[in-house]
């Protein structure tokens, strides 16, 4: 991979691990509408919990945040990785 | 603007997902054909990015949060249907690893922030391109605003639609915190698109966004 790729994904890997951190923890317009309008009671829970609210269960604070976003921007780029690479290798082939 | 569980009912919740499994059918069919092997890798970093700048939530008046979406920054570096494919991995990432939407409102999500979101954007682009031959941040400033928009007004009309709230006060509710959200959007995306020209100009070759 290309070397100034490699520093757009550091980029990546310090936004989602460092910067996330000092994020504004007030609900975002669709949560603040469903609290303002009294519909918020209407959310039901997850049929499964891997990393809720972007936290690593077991581990707390900062760390806790800093995994998560290290594993999802990971976890993002390998998925667009693969698909990419089956999109290109099948067009190729054709 | 990620619906969580339990706010669409079946009836809203089933149509969107056939329709958003559809589009992102089609989409993979077409970004094939803007795309060769080595673009790859920078689909992915672009995916990895907004994944994470979609973390940085940043306060708007009156105690509301906003963060990117993204729809913009990835159709301005790839055109639509790359940005499509970006955009649908980034949801299902945060729907399957961290409960950032609910499973049952995935394909809703997905049709508002990962296929409506790059849709505008891409007209509003493509619109600017025919009139300006320069890509200026005031196009991509509107084509970010507009995506938002769109993304908010089709999220109010699902929630209205599955009578979680009605339509008169969810729908203006929506729109304006995202009038204000979408111009966030709009300055975070001309910051992002100037900072990965600056660090690699390859990332916005034309090859790829002229094919869409």
């Amino acid at each position: 991979m290309n070397r100034y790729l490699i520093i757009l994904f550091i980029a990546a890997l310090l936004i989602a691990g460092v910067l996330s951190w000092f994020a504004s923890s007030s609900p975002d317009g669709l949560e603040r509408i469903a609290e303002d309008l009294g519909f918020a009671g209407k959310a039901g829970g997850s049929a499964f919990s891997l990393m809720p609210d972007y936290t690593v269960p077991g581990v707390k604070g900062f760390w806790s945040n800093a995994l998560a976003g290290i594993i999802g921007v990971c976890a993002t780029f390998g998925v667009i990785y693969v698909v990419g690479k089956v999109i290109t290798h099948r067009r190729n082939r054709m | 603007m990620h619906i969580p569980p339990g706010f669409l009912t079946p009836a809203v919740w089933a149509p969107m997902a056939g329709v958003s499994a559809a589009s992102v059918g089609y989409a993979l069919k077409r970004s094939g054909a803007g795309i060769d092997e080595r673009h790859v890798p920078r689909l992915g970093v672009m995916a990895a990015f907004i994944f994470a700048a979609q973390m940085v939530n940043f306060p708007v008046a009156g105690g509301t949060s906003g963060h990117l979406m993204g729809a913009a920054l990835a159709v301005t570096a790839f055109g639509l249907w790359p940005a499509v494919i970006i955009m649908t991995a980034v949801v299902i990432m945060q729907a399957l690893l961290f409960q950032d939407g609910g499973l049952d409102a995935l394909g809703a999500n997905v049709f508002n922030m990962a296929i409506a979101g790059p849709l505008v954007a891409a007209s509003v682009l493509s619109a600017g391109r025919r009139l300006s031959h320069r890509l200026s941040s005031v196009w991509i400033v509107s084509a970010s605003w507009f995506s938002v928009m769109a993304a908010a007004f089709l999220c109010a009309v699902q929630l209205s639609l599955s009578g979680t709230a009605p339509m008169n006060i969810v729908l203006p509710a929506m729109l304006a915190v995202h009038a204000v959200i979408g111009l966030f959007e709009g300055i975070v995306t001309v910051v992002a698109v100037r900072f990965m020209m600056s660090v690699y100009p390859r990332m916005f070759s034309t090859s790829i966004s002229e094919n869409s």
